[in-house]
């Protein structure tokens, strides 16, 4: 006999899971929903953007744990800005010497940014080995929260979500309140028109691209408080992460978060009654269907072509 | 005859190419090669099916599908499923709970053969599966996206997603696919050894005849208006459509016929190989079968097969000697195809073969041919590409 307490209980955890698959996919999602969603460039390699934030923890972590352990409670959060700024690193480098020659061949950017993605994933492997490595976590984000006896929440499950929202919410203010922000519209929406008003278009297309990959570089941080880190770890999100942001409408922020909650929500509750796979075939089909039905996707900005 | 001739072989040098890809997989690799060897390039040659289906879509229509290993992988699961029917009857499965259902359906505690896998005791609807259950699924695919005008990017990306769902389908379902293992142990094809030598051999030519029949067919599709319906579309959508063609129905078509051309090596490979497994089926042997087509050159489907005999010789070669090289190598060669080879080897060899020939065609001082309209030096692209898709008919 279940009590009610108990099913409540089950209830909320398992609202808590699809909240944290929610994160995940979100994660994964913001900087493609700038790369892909505002400037249409299929980045295949987007999934490597994000176990390069992966690796940079783990390397931080080991570090202080091995010569500054004092340090070693508030290793993470230089992990997160590192992250950043590696990943924007090697995205403008991208940008430069492959996406910016590749513009008016979208397919072909698939296919040359899945060959950076495969020699990054043997770079991993070379440098770090072929095995999983996880982060040691700091002992605050270890053990859970519990209001009631039998609701458990974990806290790095918790501290992943303060760090979505925070991560989405800086996006929201670049991208729509600050002028850089209107740059990145202006030129998505009007090439020339923007270059006639004297807005270096390159200089945005490569700073949109670099950062779309800095966040991605973020979420792969986030990522190692609950799972390990393995050399082709972010290429098993590729296609969730595409299927993400093109459900909710390619150049709508609010789509990409709407889809990624319906998404994440279905799963989970799909999980609980099926095994894992069936659960993940069930959604993908569902998101597939309903794209056939309404290519343009929950939100659309314009007809897209 | 004429006509056949101009529209199935291409003229003088379309009958020039074959013929030196016909003495080459006909004559040069079975007598040079021993059978382990002619096997692997078998092996290799039914994933061209895949590459030059791909030539037609994506080269000619402008379609980049990258779930082409679902429709290999389903023509494949046909063939293996009708085997291993045929390994698994109830004397050599003796052994187990249930005799005569295949091994991996006895180890789920599946006791007895499932209602989709009945009709595959059959052999001739076992063929009739290959070909059409894939070229549905295309056709189903196809109706959806194109219909409702869903743009190029965006049908790569759901393909992709189908050859996810797929995978995971297979790997997910153990008790009726073999799950992430495939289908094993296959053993003979009505009563006949597929596994010995001699069976190698004929299986072999079988390959390569069913791979000449769909170049030959593909010839025919890009000779005749068709193709150059397909040309335009690429190229200029829009200006076809209000021309009063429904493009949708054209990009349909050849959607379909890649897949079937990708079902019959999907077949052809399990066969050959004596398994299937889920891993021919997912995104990243789907994408691989994209770069055997790039590295061949997209507009040629005689390149599409010298494509994908380099990449996987290249790939049998580094994984054995330089395990760390290769994949550095294969990422290498998707960008460096991507900007500075779109038209792959066959393009190479259009700027660089042709001026050689001429050279020494001349020598012999053979009438000049007409002068074509000077089309290559502007530089948009639409016309460009259709200059490089006349050199490729005209061949």
């Amino acid at each position: 006999m279940v009590s009610l307490s108990e099913f409540f209980a089950i209830f909320a955890m398992q609202g808590f899971n699809g909240l944290s698959v929610f994160c995940v996919l979100l994660l994964m999602a913001l900087g493609l929903a700038i790369i892909f969603g505002q400037m249409g460039v299929i980045n295949m390699a987007h999934g490597e953007f994000l176990t390069i934030g992966a690796y940079i923890t783990y390397l931080l972590s080991h570090l202080t744990t091995t010569y500054a352990p004092s340090l070693q409670p508030f290793y993470f959060f230089g992990a997160v800005v590192l992250s950043f700024i590696v990943a924007y690193g090697f995205g403008y480098l991208t940008e430069l010497l492959l996406i910016s020659r590749l513009y008016k061949r979208p397919l072909d950017t698939l296919l040359a940014t899945w060959g950076l993605s495969l020699a990054m994933q043997q770079t991993f492997r070379s440098i770090f080995g072929a095995k999983e490595v996880s982060a040691t976590l700091p002992d605050w984000l270890l053990g859970s929260f519990k209001p009631t006896e039998n609701i458990d929440i974990p806290i790095n499950g918790l501290f992943m979500m303060c760090l979505t929202v925070l991560l989405t919410g800086t996006i929201f203010i670049l991208l729509f309140r600050s002028r850089w922000g209107l740059q990145v519209r202006a030129t998505m929406q009007n090439r020339v028109m923007s270059g006639a008003v004297g807005i270096n278009t390159r200089k945005v297309d490569r700073t949109t691209f670099a950062l779309g990959c800095g966040v991605a570089g973020v979420a792969g941080a986030a990522f190692t408080t609950i799972g390990s880190t393995g050399p082709t770890s972010g290429s098993l999100y590729i296609v969730d992460t595409f299927l993400v942001v093109v459900f909710g409408g390619a150049q709508s922020l609010i789509g990409t978060i709407a889809s990624a909650f319906s998404i994440a929500q279905t799963q989970s509750t799909a999980e609980f009654f099926l095994t894992g796979s069936m659960a993940k075939v069930l959604t993908l089909s569902a998101v597939i269907l309903i794209l056939m039905l309404r290519p343009q996707g929950l939100f659309s900005v314009r007809v897209r072509k | 005859m004429n006509a056949a001739y101009e529209k199935l072989l291409g003229g003088r040098s379309g009958l020039t190419g074959l013929l030196i890809l016909g003495v080459l997989l006909l004559v040069v690799f079975p007598l040079g090669l021993d059978i382990f060897r002619l096997n692997l390039v078998g092996k290799y040659l039914s994933y061209a099916f895949v590459a030059v289906g791909l030539v037609l879509c994506w080269g000619y229509g402008g379609i980049l599908s990258l779930g082409q290993g679902v429709f290999f992988g389903v023509g494949g699961y046909c063939m293996a499923m009708f085997l291993k029917l045929e390994a698994s009857d109830p004397i050599s499965t003796k052994i187990q709970s249930t005799p005569g259902i295949p091994d991996f359906m006895d180890w789920n505690q599946i006791t007895s053969l499932p209602a989709m896998w009945q009709p595959f005791h059959s052999f001739s609807f076992t063929v009739l599966a290959v070909l059409a259950v894939p070229t549905l699924l295309a056709l189903i695919i196809g109706m959806a996206m194109f219909k409702r005008r869903v743009g190029d990017v965006y049908f790569s990306i759901v393909t992709q997603a189908i050859a996810a769902i797929l995978s995971i389908l297979i790997i997910g379902q153990q008790g009726l696919t073999g799950g992430v293992n495939g289908i094993t142990d296959l053993k003979t094809l009505m009563g006949w050894d597929i596994r010995t030598d001699s069976a190698k051999v004929i299986l072999y030519f079988v390959n390569a005849g069913l791979l000449f029949a769909c170049i030959l067919f593909g010839r025919y599709i890009l000779t005749s208006k068709l193709g150059r319906l397909l040309m335009a579309m690429r190229d200029k959508e829009e200006r076809v459509r209000f021309s009063g063609y429904d493009v949708a129905s054209f990009k349909v078509f050849v959607f379909c016929v890649a897949a079937m051309f990708s079902a019959i090596g999907g077949a052809m490979f399990t066969l050959q190989v004596g398994f299937m497994s889920p891993s021919f089926v997912g995104i990243v042997p789907s994408i691989e079968m994209v770069i055997y087509a790039a590295v061949g050159g997209r507009m040629s489907l005689l390149g599409a097969v010298y494509g994908t005999l380099l990449v996987n010789f290249g790939k049998t070669y580094f994984s054995e000697t330089f395990p760390e090289l290769w994949l550095f190598l294969m990422g290498g060669l998707f960008i460096a195809v991507v900007m500075y080879f779109p038209n792959g080897l066959a393009g190479v060899y259009e700027k660089q073969g042709k001026r050689l020939m001429e050279k020494l065609s001349r020598k012999k001082a053979v009438p000049p041919e007409p002068v074509k309209p000077k089309v290559a030096t502007r530089t948009d692209s639409a016309e460009v590409h259709l200059d490089g898709a006349n050199l490729e008919a005209s061949k």
